[in-house]
């Protein structure tokens, strides 16, 4: 047994190491997630739209690169990464010190606070006492998550769905008492929807750099330096030729970048 | 490889364990006592009788779990008269009876086709024996045709009992906590996916093995009377599993 997975694990190696070889990056694959308006969604004849594509591409054709959109669930983004189903993650994914144990980051590309949500008339105040014995919805392993297990965990239920759009189905159908969440997500994914109508924000903005980060930014495997230079340098120039302009008022009202 | 992250958290695992448990051992009881009533109305020759049956086994049996799971949880949910009744009634809030809904009518249908096959084998001697002896129809049922159906139904089944196990990992999906729930929430917090995951699989494997061999010890008593006679006289050797 211990020399069949020896040799399992061998083999996947051997099979890595082939794999890594320099590349001159004429081609970059980008792991989105699809499933995460107004950032990043899926049309209904398929097309990915959002920000955070936009975003991608705009910084592609900066790069004077081809690019492959590969699109996956969040919570195996970072393991597919490490496993080269693609190169980069533009994904609105916050920079925070656990991350960066298995991921480098370029500077970010934007920085919006989390917030919660409530159903209007329920008088929920997000304060520990507030909060005791509340269920509180949030997508599996992101800032969000590790927030309020880590802060709250001891007073709400936390219930952790694989994509934020479950969570908004289930918040609909009133089995949570509050979502937290990005607040722009929140804002257009689901208030400014249908179902969202009986809901509001409550609460604080939180931006608390221990949990929510620097902001998101895109995540490479380590020592992939070239490719994070390029990118830091494609943010830079979209945000100086106003290309990132055009594309935030494609989406938002108001700078998205943060200060 | 890292494992300290699953030690660590070992109560995270054993918490999942005990819902995963709860929920697949609730799921076969309360299967299995809808499948024996069932499966007789099954062997009916009456289609008013059989027909409801046939198509209760035929949806369950042509779906995948997974797609009941969602239709019971986000379906169901989403009606109008679901939300008004889980502000009154809090426990229909909780995802897991959704998934025992789920997982009970799935094992209930499986196993009503099982018994049925079994009873459509029984040896139509035996039934002609009883009725000779003067029973009644139910009678016949209760001391002929379902004690040798159950004999005959227990391999079969044991293989239901452990899918059904293997099934109830899909839980993990509509926010249940059980043991695959568990290491998805490890896996997500230590970016740790392998470890998380082989040791779950692990957790599964034992599981999995303890009922092999509790059907075993099973089939052994059940089915002492089929085996060669000097085999029952000396203590037979137990197969390694």
């Amino acid at each position: 047994m211990k020399k069949l997975i020896s040799a399992v694990f061998a083999t996947a190696l051997a099979l890595g190491a082939a794999q890594a070889d320099a590349k001159d990056w004429k081609k970059v694959r980008i792991g989105v997630e699809g499933a995460y308006p107004p950032f990043s969604s899926v049309t209904a004849d398929g097309k990915l739209v959002g920000f955070d594509i936009d975003i991608a591409n705009a910084l592609c054709e900066q790069m004077k690169v081809e690019c492959q959109l590969v699109t996956q669930d969040w919570d195996g983004i970072i393991p597919a990464l490490l496993a080269r189903k693609y190169d980069a993650i533009i994904a609105s994914m916050s920079i925070t010190e656990e991350r960066k144990k298995k991921v480098d980051f370029t500077n970010k590309y934007y920085q919006t606070p989390a917030k919660f949500v409530r159903k209007k008339g329920s008088g929920i105040e997000i304060t520990k006492e507030g909060l005791k014995g509340k269920t509180v919805g949030v997508q599996r392993a992101t800032i969000h998550d590790n927030f309020v297990t880590e802060v709250y965990g001891d007073e709400v239920e936390v219930k952790r769905y694989g994509s934020q759009d479950e969570a908004y189905l289930d918040m609909g159908a009133g089995r949570v008492d509050l979502l937290l969440a990005d607040s722009v997500a929140l804002d257009d994914g689901f208030l400014k929807t249908d179902s969202g109508k009986d809901f509001e924000f409550v609460g604080p903005d939180f931006t608390d750099p221990q949990y929510f980060g620097q902001g998101a930014g895109i995540a490479i495997r380590k020592g992939e330096d070239e490719l994070q230079q390029m990118l830091n340098a494609a943010i830079d120039a979209i945000r100086a030729n106003g290309v990132y302009k055009s594309i935030q008022d494609k989406y938002f009202n108001f700078n998205v970048y943060g200060s | 490889m890292d494992f300290t992250p699953i030690f660590e958290n070992y109560q995270l695992y054993l918490e999942g364990f005990w819902t995963t448990a709860k929920l697949v051992s609730w799921a076969l009881a309360i299967g299995f006592v809808m499948s024996v009533p069932l499966a007789i109305m099954r062997t009916s020759k009456n289609p008013l009788i059989n027909g409801p049956v046939w198509a209760f086994t035929y949806f369950f049996r042509g779906t995948p779990l997974l797609v009941q799971m969602f239709l019971m949880y986000y379906g169901l949910g989403q009606q109008q008269f679901m939300i008004e009744l889980s502000q009154t009634y809090e426990f229909l809030q909780d995802a897991y009876w959704y998934a025992l809904a789920a997982f009970t009518l799935n094992t209930a249908a499986y196993t009503t086709e099982i018994i049925r096959g079994a009873i459509e084998g029984t040896p139509y001697g035996e039934v002609e024996a009883a009725r000779a002896c003067g029973m009644s129809r139910s009678l016949t049922y209760r001391r002929v045709i379902l004690p040798s159906a159950f004999r005959r139904a227990l391999p079969a089944y044991s293989n239901e009992v452990i899918f059904m196990l293997h099934g109830s990992a899909i839980a993990s999906v509509i926010t249940i906590v059980d043991l695959l729930g568990a290491a998805r929430i490890v896996a997500s917090r230590y970016y740790n996916p392998f470890e998380a995951f082989i040791a779950v699989g692990f957790f599964y494997f034992c599981i999995t093995f303890a009922l092999i061999g509790g059907f075993k010890w099973l089939e052994n008593r059940w089915f002492a009377h089929l085996r060669p006679r000097e085999q029952t006289a000396t203590k037979r050797v137990r197969q390694p599993a």
